[in-house]
């Protein structure tokens, strides 16, 4: 069973002309890490919310959302407690925003089990020493202030309380994009290990794309709500055969590339005003034909290998060009 | 040698026992693009605002075309002479507008106040252009612009008054790389142009290598390291220089090494 099985997941907002996400199909297995990548405005976010049960107010959801076999998007809010303080949990960007800066580390870390799990101030304390020194932090940690803790130390006690329930899955959404490089190293670096050590599965939500290709087993790419490409991570970036994948690569000023002018993506994504006949890409395309602006894409298996589809009418075009 | 523009010498500021800039030099030459790298505390971004004029160097000089900025300028000309020596981009163009101002708006206020008595609307028009906006972004207010039209309109600002430098903080750190790679080539195409200097604070590697032809390398308030930005990413000379390069995550990276680097320097 997968740690996590979104199925057609379609949100609509009020107030929109097209659903906000459109149809995703995510699945993350147990130890594996997955990454879920995607510009403003993608749907990324909110996808890795509606995992939680989290829904912006008047949104209506269809599809299903199973978090180890269990529809959240049906759980009563007895159940989405339940999901929330234990089964998984969620690590925010910015670390300052997630913790009460008038109350002590401990306490953070302790409130969900005392209040929840109804346990004993010495034994949570107890784990919660545990979990810091998993994170790389001493039992001193517990007495401090989040006002005295540097901005990678919080992201571990950030990262200590999201293990405190003994959650199956981790939502990740953008951790280290608030720290400085070689804190990102590190923070990523323990994420890696926990996985080993506490076999849970990571949905790491991120716009930058050498980021999800150094750390994750597979990736979903996410353009206007919908996946238009997924595959294991070496495979998708060294072979994009979506044409946003491709030109986001190709607008990435990276170390490896030749200088000069980037590939910029001309133009900006569909507003959720309009409504999409076909291809939600296609304004932007540089592939685009007819077909594109008539007919939507179905996401389909490639012959490229396994776990590899791509919804793009002409995806061989992008396969011979790019590289 | 092309002439220089813009030089740092020996700049000190210390926040009670903290040094935030330790002794920092450095100069830009006309129409060249030097990058500042460093991670938070590098003391990067106060190097920029002594720069600018919005923060003052307990010791040290800043010379622009050979005056040095901190010499007392009398009256409200001179005043604004010194303004347009040098301008700023910041990191968040949604702060540095006014959300009742519409841009074409916004763009007046400047010209006025430096060019007083001209016909602005060409230079407005004109200043758009350059920035790849039309008459349809000209009348509308901040909000109703995306995050990439909302920093070209804070660029367009900028360059109003044709300054000689422009200081960049972190001015694409907040854009999705599609536009952050529309903004870079703007940035380029306008340097390209105007022969405009560009002073990029950042601590995206990648950034500097696309639009920075010299670095400097700053950590704990100190240059750790300069050079050449060719020079500086293939052959770092310093540890600091080459556990920020090993930083970037690429695929097969390994944070585990870089973490222990991390802590051993």
């Amino acid at each position: 069973m997968n740690t996590l099985d979104i199925q057609a997941l379609r949100l609509r907002l009020p107030g929109t002309a097209r659903p906000v996400l459109d149809g995703v199909d995510l699945t993350v297995g147990a130890r594996e890490t997955v990454a879920l990548v995607g510009e403003s405005g993608s749907g990324k976010s909110l996808t890795s919310r509606s995992v939680l049960g989290l829904l912006p107010p008047g949104a209506s959801a269809r599809g299903t959302v199973r978090v180890v076999g269990d529809d959240v998007l049906a759980m009563s809010p007895g159940q989405l407690r339940v999901l929330r303080t234990g089964t998984a949990a969620m690590i925010f960007q910015d670390p300052r925003a997630a913790v009460n800066p008038m109350r002590r580390v401990g306490d953070f870390l302790t409130e969900s089990l005392r209040l929840n799990a109804r346990m004993r101030k010495e034994a949570a304390e107890e784990r919660a020493v545990r979990m810091l020194e998993a994170v790389g932090l001493t039992a001193a940690a517990l007495r401090a202030y989040p006002g005295q803790l540097s901005g990678g130390m919080l992201q571990r006690v950030v990262i200590a309380a999201a293990l405190m329930g003994d959650p199956a899955l981790i939502l990740a959404d953008e951790p280290t994009t608030a720290l400085d490089v070689t804190t990102q190293a590190e923070v990523v670096a323990l994420l890696g290990e926990l996985r080993e050590s506490f076999g849970t599965g990571l949905l790491f939500v991120t716009h930058d794309l050498g980021l999800a290709a150094a750390i994750s087993d597979r990736v979903y790419v996410m353009y206007a709500g919908r996946i238009v490409e997924t595959g294991p991570a070496d495979e998708l970036f060294a072979r994009p055969r979506h044409p946003y994948t491709a030109a986001l690569l190709d607008s990435t000023p990276r170390l490896d590339a030749p200088r000069g002018r980037l590939a910029a993506i001309e133009g900006r994504p569909p507003s959720l005003r309009e409504e999409l006949a076909g291809c939600p890409f296609a304004a932007r395309c540089l592939y685009a034909t007819d077909v594109c602006t008539r007919q939507a894409p179905a996401l389909l298996p490639l012959a490229d290998g396994p776990a590899r589809l791509a919804s793009c009418h002409h995806g061989d075009l992008v396969k011979e060009n790019h590289r | 040698m092309r002439k220089t523009v813009l030089e740092a010498a020996g700049l000190h500021r210390s926040y009670g026992s903290v040094r935030a800039v330790d002794d920092v030099s450095f100069r830009l030459s006309e129409g060249g693009s030097l990058g500042i790298v460093g991670e938070s505390g590098s003391g990067k971004t106060t190097t920029a605002r002594i720069v600018v004029g919005l923060e003052h160097a307990d010791s040290g000089r800043v010379v622009i075309h050979g005056r040095d900025r901190g010499d007392r300028r009398r009256g409200r000309a001179e005043r604004l002479a010194r303004a347009r020596e040098v301008q700023m981009v910041f990191q968040d163009p949604f702060l540095s507008l006014d959300p009742r101002t519409t841009v074409g708006g916004a763009l007046r206020e400047t010209l006025r106040l430096h060019f007083p008595g001209a016909d602005h609307g060409r230079r407005i028009t004109e200043l758009l252009d350059q920035v790849g906006l039309g008459a349809r972004e000209s009348d509308a207010l901040p909000r109703q612009l995306s995050g990439g039209q909302r920093q070209r309109v804070a660029i367009a600002r900028a360059l109003a008054v044709e300054p000689a430098v422009l200081v960049l903080d972190e001015a694409v750190a907040a854009l999705d790389v599609s536009v952050q790679a529309q903004i870079l080539n703007l940035l380029g195409e306008i340097r390209a142009e105007t022969g405009i200097g560009y002073l990029f604070i950042t601590h995206d590697l990648g950034v500097v290598r696309c639009v920075t032809d010299e670095v400097i390398v700053m950590r704990h308030g100190r240059i750790v390291e300069s050079g050449p930005t060719a020079r500086v990413l293939a052959a770092p000379e310093h540890p600091y220089t080459r556990l920020l390069l090993e930083s970037v995550p690429r695929p097969g990276w390994d944070p585990r090494r870089i973490a222990e680097a991390r802590r051993a320097l």
